[in-house]
């Protein structure tokens, strides 16, 4: 390898070479992600069984959710994958202006979307549809409805956690870039900070048929 | 074609389906909402997991992860729902 000599520094001794490096820190970072796959896998499954239980009343719960706050969020999201996805093309070109600029507006559409997130459980809270603590939604299926608004600020909440350390990780990594820490040759905490990053989209990316958009063509 | 340029247009693609998504949901087509939607959410997540996150040139290793969370998560859902969704299907003598 031409680089060798570059890379040498950066490889921890129990690793044989810079390649094995980071296909190990990709690995882990993968296992975590599957891992992760199973923590939000229990919070679907509830959701499948009791959708499946309560079709009617997840469909009232649903038509309770903005559908434009939902699409313009996961707008918000997939733009902020594009951006990291941006941030990793100049850590891997070394270009370290791209790379600052890109994780400080991946940073700033993360902020945004939590940002719409707080609107949107603030009106909630309004509107009387937080189980436990404010709700007062009446009818025949105000069961099956909590049920949903459960699983709703659950997985919601945790996705939102997920963002708010995702943020933290970008903020880390864009000070580290501004040292200038990352080369073309070294620079996987950028490739695994955007795999978890990515991960936090493609849950919202299921998120968003499971609770915005259930029964929208019933009256 | 690989670099900015494709994700650029992954994320065109992502937004469109997006909009698609959103679209389907209001139409009535009866009991294929559900499985339309999913299969719209797979298809973007697949997206962004084979270009953003690089799986389609990554080594096999990080494919057997990747595939392992998502295996595990079907055989919670399919198992529990195998009981879920046949309880009352067959008799049960003596109730």
């Amino acid at each position: 390898m031409a680089d060798h000599a570059a890379t040498a520094e950066h490889v921890a001794h129990q690793f044989d070479d810079a390649g094995q490096q980071k296909l190990a820190a990709e690995l882990g970072m993968w296992i975590f992600l599957a891992t992760e796959v199973m923590f939000f896998g229990g919070m679907i499954l509830g959701y499948t069984m009791y959708r499946y239980l309560y079709p009617v009343a997840f469909a009232h719960g649903s038509q309770r959710l903005s559908v434009v706050i939902g699409g313009i969020n996961t707008g918000v999201l997939l733009l902020s994958s594009f951006t990291v996805a941006l941030s990793v093309h100049a850590a891997r070109t070394g270009a370290r202006r791209l790379l600052l600029a890109a994780l400080g507006v991946t940073i700033v559409l993360g902020v945004v979307f939590l940002g719409f997130k707080a609107h949107e459980w603030r009106h909630h809270y309004h509107e009387g549809l937080v189980p436990g603590i404010h709700f007062t939604y009446a009818g025949p299926d105000a069961a099956g409805v909590g049920m949903f608004f459960w699983l709703y600020f659950a997985l919601t909440g945790v996705h939102a956690l997920h963002l708010t350390i995702g943020i933290g990780v970008m903020a880390v990594i864009a000070t580290l870039a501004w040292r200038g820490r990352f080369t073309p040759a070294y620079h996987n905490p950028v490739e695994i900070a955007g795999l978890y990053w990515h991960f936090v989209d493609v849950v919202w990316i299921f998120l968003l048929p499971l609770l915005y958009l259930v029964g929208r063509h019933a009256p | 074609m690989s670099g900015p340029r494709l994700y650029l247009l992954v994320l065109v693609a992502l937004l469109g389906l997006t909009g698609l998504t959103i679209y389907v949901s209001h139409l009535d087509i009866g009991p294929f909402s559900a499985p339309v939607a999913f299969a719209i959410a797979a298809t973007k997540a697949l997206l962004v997991m084979l270009v953003f996150m690089h799986l389609k040139e990554s080594h096999g290793v990080l494919w057997l992860a990747a595939l392992a969370g998502f295996f595990w998560l079907g055989i919670l859902v399919v198992l529990t729902m195998s009981d879920v969704a046949t309880r009352g299907v067959l008799p049960i003598p003596g109730k």
